[in-house]
């Protein structure tokens, strides 16, 4: 297992997440603490164990694609906190 | 008569025989409010009007006929806020009905009232909570544990017949041990989540409280069973889980985990546990000591895994279809950065970061994929006690209710708080806690929960040795003293 290379600026990036200099600096502390007590997991032997994605595993769920009743365009805008002609509006992606 | 006073199973009687109406119920309801939770502040919102009309036309012939039922701020009531406890999502109403929530009105019961939560359910204190925190009700300068810490402040406190609230890593179960009611956590599967805001989704499952161990087998009745809207949801037969309630323990095993009876436990906590498991011997149950080897290392694996599937479900929160958006965003990355900057408090962002850096390149392996084998081996441990037992017994929390602030700024300390109940979730197996005791600290009384874990889908024989001892004891008839 690497070392703690946990560089809270950079994965706040990649998380999309704004932090102030402080809360880097705190996060930085604290997370390097709680990475350290997980790497006990090292001491394990998970040699030809397979991983647990989900604690009741099930497989290949189906249901018919069938045309059900539900939100109109009207309530699905309802919570937008931007919207224009009956769409969501969204922040300029192309430059 | 106080109303608020009662269980679910006797208001129901009440209701049912028309001694009572369902308004009379609100009311009494209302009143409790009133004079308590100034100082508990276990709710976050009430509708008092739309439960009233509610209430006028229930059909009091239903499971759950007029009965009101306080709802965790996690889960989508239609029309209703819907916080999470967070600011990120302050004005926003919920479109539609959970399934859970659909459930529970289709058996006649009245969604009301929103409890208080840690943000996200991120939490074990309901400090977490954006909005203002809740107090335990039995010492309003103590916490009431979390993250569902609001539905149990509000039933210990009477001021709701029953709640429902969700359990990630032990958020029913270590509130309701802290604050002296019942709290299941259904097997994982057992429940839809279709509606339950998502935390860690191989976690999460939806449970409910009660002041008796009856009444949240009630509430489980209602709101069990596969739904097409939730994959994870699976077609076991849902029996009536009050059925076997009442029936003698003769020929139960029940296993004492070696490695749940530590160093570090409060003492109080150590010697009531113990006691019930003599009481349980009392009653006709036999003891055997089991082991659950890789306990040590849930806690790790679970922040591994739960943060890991938060920050996935956490990107969500965008700013575009609900909740915060930033003003006046410079440009796409500055408008996500800051939308949720501004609407993710402390804990939130803390377990984004370390969710995000284990999933990241290069880490994949070494965090996530190694914490998922090691929680097949907790699996394991479970499948293997149970080959031996009919359930586990063993505390529900290390410690009792601890002071308000004690902890805010240790969240591996904060963490070390569900080291008894996060196996149970990573496992995916139905754990409940009820009283087993009260502790004296300060002057004050404090509850000890005695938690019991059962084999996946058998929660008729969980509730059943739950009930047994609740019955023949009388801890849970204890009320906390008026604030």
């Amino acid at each position: 297992m690497p070392s703690p290379a946990l560089d809270v600026r950079y994965i706040a990036q990649l998380a999309r997440l704004h932090l102030s200099e402080e809360e880097i600096a705190t996060f930085q502390a604290q997370l390097d603490h709680i990475i350290q007590y997980v790497e006990k997991l090292e001491e394990v032997d998970v040699a030809g164990v397979e991983p647990t994605a989900h604690a009741i595993p099930v497989f290949n769920v189906f249901r018919p694609d069938a045309p059900r009743d539900w939100f109109d365009a009207a309530t699905a805008l309802a919570n937008a906190p931007r919207q224009a002609n009956g769409l969501f509006s969204v922040t300029k992606v192309i430059e | 008569m106080d109303l608020a006073a009662l269980t679910v199973t006797e208001l129901r009687e009440q209701l049912r025989t028309r001694a009572a109406s369902p308004v009379e119920a609100l009311d009494a309801l209302e009143r409790r409010i009133a004079a308590v939770d100034p100082h508990v502040r276990g709710y976050l919102h009430r509708d008092l009007e739309q439960a009233r009309l509610l209430a006028a036309a229930a059909d009091v012939t239903l499971p759950l006929g007029g009965v009101p039922i306080a709802i965790k701020d996690v889960l989508n009531v239609k029309g209703q806020p819907c916080t999470c406890g967070s600011k990120i999502l302050c004005g926003y109403t919920a479109p539609y009905d959970a399934t859970a929530i659909a459930r529970l009105r289709a058996a006649g019961a009245i969604p009301f009232g929103r409890t208080n939560m840690d943000e996200f359910a991120m939490g074990s204190s309901t400090e977490n909570s954006s909005i203002h925190p809740t107090a335990n009700p039995w010492d309003i300068t103590r916490i009431p544990g979390g993250s569902s810490g609001g539905s149990a402040a509000v039933v210990a406190s009477g001021e709701a017949y029953a709640a429902l609230g969700s359990d990630t890593g032990g958020s029913i179960r270590q509130p309701a041990a802290l604050c002296g009611c019942a709290g299941l956590k259904p097997t994982y599967g057992r429940v839809s989540r279709f509606g339950l805001v998502a935390f860690a989704s191989s976690l999460d499952q939806i449970g409910p409280f009660g002041k008796t161990v009856r009444d949240t087998a009630l509430l489980l009745n209602a709101i069990s069973g596969q739904d097409p809207q939730d994959s994870t949801s699976i077609a076991e037969p849902v029996p009536d889980f009050t059925a076997a309630l009442g029936r003698d323990l003769k020929g139960i095993r029940l296993g004492m985990p070696r490695e749940y009876f530590i160093e570090g436990i409060d003492p109080q906590v150590d010697s009531a546990v113990r006691q019930a498991i003599k009481h349980y011997e009392s009653l006709g149950a036999e003891i055997l000591e089991v082991s659950l080897p890789h306990t040590d290392y849930a806690v790790a694996v679970y922040y591994i895994l739960a943060t890991a599937e938060a920050s996935a479900n956490l990107a969500r929160f965008d700013g575009v279809r609900y909740g915060h958006r930033a003003e006046n965003p410079a440009n796409l990355l500055d408008h996500y950065g800051r939308t949720r900057e501004e609407g993710f408090g402390p804990e939130v962002k803390r377990r984004i970061i370390l969710g995000t850096y284990v999933l990241s390149s290069g880490y994949y392996d070494a965090y996530y994929l190694r914490a998922q084998k090691v929680r097949t081996l907790i699996r394991r441990d479970f499948t293997e006690a149970f080959e031996k037992v009919d359930a586990i017994v063993c505390p529900t929390s290390p410690e009792l209710a601890f002071k308000a602030g004690e902890r805010v700024n240790d969240p591996l300390k904060m963490y070390l708080a569900d080291i008894f109940t996060i196996a149970t979730n990573l496992a995916g197996n139905p754990g409940i806690s009820i009283p087993c005791g009260f502790a004296t600290i300060d002057d004050v009384q404090l509850p000890i929960g005695l938690q019991l874990i059962g084999k996946p889908f058998d929660e008729a024989g969980l509730l059943k040795i739950a009930h047994a001892y609740e019955q023949s004891t009388d801890w849970h008839r204890r009320r906390p003293p008026a604030p």
